[in-house]
């Protein structure tokens, strides 16, 4: 569903080259749940932009569904956005002057849906996430919860191949956050395929598999379950592990 | 995105901010409005002057002959000839002599001219006979004293109601009433329904040099009107052989030539309003760019969910020109209120043309879309990932 075959990303700042991903390669099937975790610099963005089809890469191929996304240009992203991926932001980036239903529709609108589909639509994904109630509020009268739980609704609207999660918790207490931390899950069992973003490895451990970057680099591919998979190169093992426990 | 989701969300967009987008209008209502008011004064004055010349007759010729000397003058018999020869294009001729002289009615002086006309003056000047006949060919040919008045003498006490069958006097010569005009203007005194026609041949007698040196004709339709002056004129040249001797003028082609110059007075006054217009596009590209550059965060979500760079481009067109367009329809609307108050100060009802009302609202249009199109282009190409990042 998912090839990056040796993806490099290169910013040129002043004389220096900064390879912000360095040859990266990975497959992710229908119906994982992949974490992709990285601290800061880490080139977790960099690999969320390509897969989400917001950037290409510079040297490399990504294959989604089988097609070389890559070489596209903008308009041709724009449609490969809209059709075959669902978004997920840590701020929600949801629209305040557009009502709670307006927004989910977002994605259908540019699909080239009618009124009524989209309507539809937009009401049973609501329900989904248990907000039909909200379809006519604006997302400022919205919890943090809810709007999040809206950005979801607007995620699977479209009936995506593959949702990506931008740090989905990251502006949510805990307890809001374990919640669409479970929902996310809870999809994944329906059968959609989830990649979520994050530097918070308890998180990341809600996932089935670990991609985790280090430098533009992956340095570990593996089941979430295994002492391995959280293993900071610049923490001792087990005290990262302690740490985070406590924040949670 | 359709067109009219488009629209919708620029009506929504302009809804959330009243008052900016108000702001942001009034250069175009500014603009807008003082074309209409320009273009409706014009209008008005047109109307006003169409009017006034459509009372003297809008086929009619004037002749007027300044040849001297016996062999440059040309005779009446000659001018109904060549009324006759062009008869597809002229349909009457008749000469005018103004009469010096004093009209007398029952030892009461009066101050109305007295002209000299032939019998086809009343149907060049389209008018009726009230009661009674007008001239006719052996009033004429006889030199019959006879006389036809306008209403005025039927209105005034000299008379009473019927003067026809009466007796006045001109110059001492005793003329008898045989026929009153109807109603042209007001019957008072001094209008136009103040008038004794007499037949040419007699007033002839009165003028000095027995010459008749202006004439009537009426062309056979608004169309034939120059033909029917340059006919005649052709034939003049030949007598005068200098066109300095004659002129034939053409109350139409006085009309048309006014209109013309009014259309042109008009237009570079509209012109230099409807530079207003440009300065409020420069006004609503303005807050276009600030709302682009606000509104950052939106065009990314937009476009990473799908949005096509044509997406984000027809919406801020649309907006820019729907925000213009609302400009242009209060701008017509006030536009003419105020033409309809300064109307009456100039005796004209000034309403401008619908066309230039319908041209003042396209080209609010077109220049909201024209000064929409710079802020559109920046929000299409903007990445969606920094636009995503902006707080």
């Amino acid at each position: 569903m998912i090839r990056f075959e040796h993806i490099s990303k290169i910013y040129q700042v002043g004389d220096d080259e900064i390879r912000a991903a360095d040859d990266v390669s990975f497959n992710i099937s229908k119906g994982e749940f992949v974490a992709i975790v990285g601290q800061s610099g880490s080139g977790k963005s960099t690999c969320m932009n390509i897969i989400g089809c917001l950037d290409v890469p510079t040297l490399g191929s990504y294959y989604l569904n089988g097609t070389d996304v890559s070489t596209m240009n903008d308009n041709k992203l724009a449609e490969i956005r809209n059709k075959t991926l669902g978004f997920i932001f840590q701020q929600y980036n949801l629209i305040p002057k557009l009502t709670v239903a307006e927004n989910v529709e977002m994605p259908l609108l540019y699909g080239g849906y009618s009124n009524q589909e989209r309507r539809a639509a937009a009401l049973e994904s609501l329900r989904r996430v248990g907000l039909e109630h909200k379809a006519n509020s604006f997302p400022p009268q919205l919890s943090g919860g809810q709007q999040q739980r809206v950005s979801i609704a607007r995620a699977l609207v479209s009936n995506p191949s593959v949702i990506l999660a931008d740090e989905p918790t990251g502006a949510l207490d805990s307890r809001t956050g374990r919640e669409v931390l479970e929902f996310l899950q809870e999809l994944n069992s329906e059968g959609n395929t989830i990649v979520l973003i994050t530097h918070d490895n308890s998180i990341a451990r809600k996932a089935h598999r670990i991609i985790r970057l280090f430098d533009g680099k992956i340095i570990y591919d593996g089941p979430a379950d295994s002492d391995q998979a959280v293993v900071n190169p610049d923490i001792p093992h087990g005290e990262h592990i302690k740490k985070e426990e406590n924040n949670i | 995105m359709s067109f009219l989701q488009c629209f919708l969300l620029a009506i929504k967009g302009i809804s959330t901010s009243k008052m900016r987008a108000f702001l942001t209008m009034l250069g175009i209502i500014i603009g807008v409005a003082s074309v209409i008011v320009i273009t409706g004064l014009g209008n008005g004055m047109q109307n006003y002057m169409t009017d006034m010349f459509e009372g003297m007759g809008t086929r009619t010729l004037n002749i007027n002959l300044t040849g001297r000397g016996s062999n440059r003058t040309i005779s009446v018999d000659r001018m109904y000839e060549i009324a006759e020869e062009n008869k597809e294009v002229i349909s009457y001729i008749s000469p005018k002599v103004t009469v010096q002289g004093q009209v007398r009615c029952l030892n009461e002086n009066m101050r109305t001219s007295v002209t000299g006309v032939g019998e086809d003056y009343l149907l060049i000047n389209s008018w009726e006979i009230l009661s009674g006949r007008f001239i006719q060919y052996f009033d004429i040919a006889e030199r019959k004293k006879v006389c036809v008045v306008g209403s005025y003498y039927a209105s005034n006490d000299v008379f009473g109601t019927s003067p026809v069958g009466q007796t006045l006097k001109i110059n001492g010569e005793a003329y008898t009433i045989v026929g009153i005009i109807e109603e042209i203007a007001d019957s008072t005194q001094n209008s136009t329904d103040d008038m004794v026609l007499i037949p040419y041949s007699n007033a002839v007698k009165f003028s000095r040099n027995a010459t008749i040196s202006s004439y009537v004709a009426s062309a056979s339709s608004d169309e034939s009107v120059t033909q029917a002056r340059v006919a005649i004129e052709n034939e003049l040249y030949k007598v005068f052989l200098n066109d300095d001797l004659y002129s034939v003028i053409s109350m139409t082609e006085i009309l048309d030539t006014m209109n013309e110059m009014m259309d042109i007075v008009v237009g570079i006054l509209a012109g230099i309003a409807g530079i207003s217009l440009l300065v409020g596009g420069i006004g609503i590209m303005n807050i276009m760019l600030v709302s682009v550059t606000e509104r950052t965060r939106e065009i990314g979500i937009r476009k990473a969910l799908g949005a096509k760079q044509r997406d984000i481009k027809s919406q801020f067109i649309i907006e820019a020109g729907t925000t213009s367009a609302l400009g242009g329809v209060i701008g017509i609307a006030f536009g003419m209120l105020v033409a309809s108050m300064i109307g009456p100060v100039f005796d004209i009802t000034a309403l401008p043309k619908i066309d230039s009302i319908l041209l003042a609202f396209s080209i609010s249009v077109g220049v909201g879309v024209l000064f929409g199109f710079l802020p559109a282009n920046k929000a299409a190409k903007l990445n969606p990932i920094d636009a995503l990042r902006n707080e």
